[in-house]
């Protein structure tokens, strides 16, 4: 975005198409690439508006951190019997937000879903940043996380090896796989643009850094041969991934025997939740990108539209979920179920569950209709709002359950300190920080790909105003 | 336009790639190695030993093990006195010294320093040896009951003229015996003989005094609050 563009043309939206009429092979690659390549010190200034404001959130985080290794978890709320509290409700929250960008960029791909094109990349490197985001919480809520490489298994000097029958031993492996590989895929994916922004670019430091990142990519058919069996190996690595990691990280909880969590529905419902939650994110970050960047003719209204129905069909498994748990509790017929569904319809914290129902349950109905779905602040709120709900969802499961044990005597609440609530509000200054650069430097829409759309959608007379082949 | 990259970059990321990344690794590797497990990190070995006790006039030497315990023939139990009723098997106070040293060698310059301790009343300042973590539980009177030799862990003791750590003191190598001590049992009438080696069949008389002395299953010997309390 050029700093001179001022003054936008007003938006015409397109509805019923994945482009805009009269996008070609250069004008997308141009577009695209002119977000990126221009000098550093003309950034405008609405990105350095926002990179200053995550910059202060992942201060307020680094001191929160740094507050909780010298002084420890003692400054957080959490106590003996609600030992999981913010930092476990965070983890599950950031790691549930990275499912969309995995589903979008690995099962969408096998099924040759063309809608996925154009969001694909920006989910992607929402999907590392929010993994990293999530990440952290595991870490530092050891209490000596300078000890958290015992979590590995490596052969040590304690003659011990991790619990291998614990499920939190299984989340090291799948969210450290999980990781990897989309941190991977998502470089894959990149190699070609990386090497048209090498040719693209003027500045000596730019071509040679985005040509030292693009491997030497000169798009020669054994180069594209090569990705296309790289990248549809990585999407089937991934496709199992974003079924896996949530369901392991179900398992935390459905493997122990507390009220609340013993039971069997948790891995599908997780893995739902972990969508609806990740798609609501992609819009929430979609809309105001591709306004401020112009990108109206890349992102349509038909984009919005489909996510919205992943989001309202994985909201209704969530919903169905929980009616499950109602039920479980009536047919369970034991007490304790019994009585966490009665505590969390009337107890002191009635107020987060019935907020939950609201955000994730009452608010998005409104996307059964066509025209709410296409009205862009409505889609806004009610992503903004599933957002919400999918964060009391956690608290309600890891709160609500920890609170009220099976002994009266070991009852307890828990009220979230303010390094709860620093360290959950700074990590979202990592995560800007991280997408804010992402934005800057590398294209945020996969320019090889809409080209290929382009070529698939357009009238095959229009395409030889492009000289090359190294798009499609 | 002037090429990016002069035509040996292939070969010099190639060089990184396949040469520099397992350099670093194996670098890495080693020094990890080095400061965890290595016998200076640990101080074991003769090399590492400290010359007793700490407060020791330059040139007159110092306590010898070999001397008392290899050549006199001194019981451990006269000096440490508690190890088998104690968890701590005591140093001893400089009165246990002077109850000999009064009457031998009274006028040598080398015990000059225990007649000081004794005339000031002030403890001879001994270098630990083996330092366990304040996390670890650990009993002396147990292990001495049980059929654990002192040579076991610390080594032949009489044949040292400067006591120095025989065993790193890893969690491992409590493991090692606390998931198999038929291993290393030995009859009581051998506990205090510091030169005792495993007979042939040590398994078969081990196991014999594991069922003999009571000793726990494996299982239970290596629950975690067996040692940290």
């Amino acid at each position: 975005m050029q700093s001179s563009k001022q003054l936008k043309p007003p938006v015409t939206e397109t509805y019923d198409s994945l482009l805009a009429p009269g996008q070609s092979l250069n004008s997308v690659t141009a577009k695209i690439s002119d977000i990126i390549l221009f000098p550093v010190l003309k950034t405008p200034l609405g990105w350095i508006i926002g990179f200053v404001a995550a910059g202060l959130l992942l201060m307020l985080y680094l001191y929160s951190l740094a507050t909780l290794f010298t002084v420890g978890i003692g400054i957080w709320g959490i106590n003996i019997p609600v030992a999981w509290g913010f930092d476990i409700i965070n983890f599950v929250w950031w790691i549930g937000i990275g499912h969309a960008g995995t589903l979008i960029s690995a099962i969408l791909l096998l099924f040759r879903q063309d809608w996925r094109t154009s969001i694909n990349r920006a989910a992607e490197a929402m999907t590392i940043f929010a993994v990293a985001c999530a990440g952290i919480y595991p870490l530092i809520h050891t209490g000596r996380p300078w000890l958290d490489y015992w979590f590995l298994p490596y052969p040590s000097t304690l003659g011990m090896w991790p619990q291998f029958r614990s499920p939190l031993e299984w989340d090291v492996f799948a969210i450290s796989t999980y990781a990897t590989v989309s941190v991977l895929f998502w470089f894959v994916g990149l190699v070609p643009d990386l090497a048209t922004l090498r040719d693209r670019s003027t500045s000596p430091i730019a071509k040679t850094l985005y040509g030292l990142a693009s491997l030497g990519w000169r798009g020669a058919a054994k180069h594209w041969q090569r990705y296309e069996v790289a990248s549809l190996l990585l999407a089937g690595l991934s496709t199992p991934l974003v079924l896996s990691v949530h369901s392991i990280i179900s398992f935390d909880f459905a493997v122990a025997q507390l009220p609340g969590w013993h039971v069997t529905v948790f891995p599908p419902y997780f893995v739902a939740g972990a969508v609806y939650c990740g798609f609501a994110m992609v819009i929430v970050l979609m809309i105001p990108i591709r306004r401020w960047f112009g990108l109206e003719g890349l992102i349509t209204m038909k984009h919005f539209d489909v996510m919205s129905k992943v989001m309202l069909a994985s909201g209704m498994i969530v919903t169905y979920g929980y009616f499950g748990e109602i039920f479980y509790a009536w047919y369970s017929s034991s007490i304790y179920e019994y009585y966490l569904i009665v505590n969390r319809f009337t107890g002191p914290y009635a107020w987060s569950y019935w907020s939950l129902i609201l955000f994730n349950v009452l608010i998005p109905q409104v996307l059964w209709s066509k025209k709410l779905r296409q009205n862009l602040p409505v889609l806004f709120f009610v992503s903004m709002a599933i957002n919400v709900g999918m964060w009391f969802e956690r608290w309600v499961i890891i709160v609500l359950s920890l609170h009220r044990d099976f002994l009266p005597s070991s009852w307890a609440s828990y009220t979230p300190t303010f390094y709860d609530w620093s360290t959950y509000i700074g990590s979202f200054g990592l995560f800007f920080v991280l997408f804010l650069l992402f934005i800057r430097f590398i294209p945020m829409i996969a320019i090889f790909e809409v080209r290929d759309l382009v070529h698939k959608t357009t009238a095959h007379t229009a395409e030889h105003e492009d000289s090359g082949h190294a798009g499609a | 336009m002037a090429q990016v990259f002069n035509r040996r970059t292939n070969t010099i990321v190639r060089l990184g790639i396949f040469v520099g990344v397992p350099v670093i690794l194996a670098l890495l590797t080693a020094t990890w190695w080095y400061y965890t497990r290595s016998d200076w990190v640990r101080d074991v070995g003769v090399a590492h030993a400290k010359v007793q006790p700490a407060g020791n006039i330059p040139g007159a030497g110092g306590y010898s093990h070999q001397l008392h315990v290899g050549g006199l023939k001194l019981d451990c139990r006269y000096c440490h006195t508690g190890v088998e009723i104690s968890s701590n098997a005591n140093i001893p106070p400089t009165e246990t010294c002077m109850g000999c040293h009064a009457q031998i060698l009274p006028k040598s310059t080398k015990l000059e320093y225990i007649r000081n301790s004794y005339e000031k009343d002030e403890p001879v300042q001994w270098n630990k040896v083996n330092d366990l973590p304040k996390f670890v539980y650990f009993n002396h009177s147990i292990h001495v009951a049980k059929g654990v030799g002192c040579s076991t862990c610390h080594g032949n003791i009489a044949s040292m003229a400067v006591v120095y750590k025989t065993e790193a003191l890893y969690m491992s190598w409590c493991l090692n015996c606390h998931r198999a001590p038929e291993k290393f049992l030995r009859p009581q009438s051998e506990i205090f003989n510091t030169a005792w080696t495993p007979p042939a069949d040590q398994i078969a008389q081990g196991l014999k005094l594991k069922k003999d002395l009571n000793i726990r299953t494996s299982s239970q010997l290596t629950n975690c609050s067996i040692c940290h309390r």
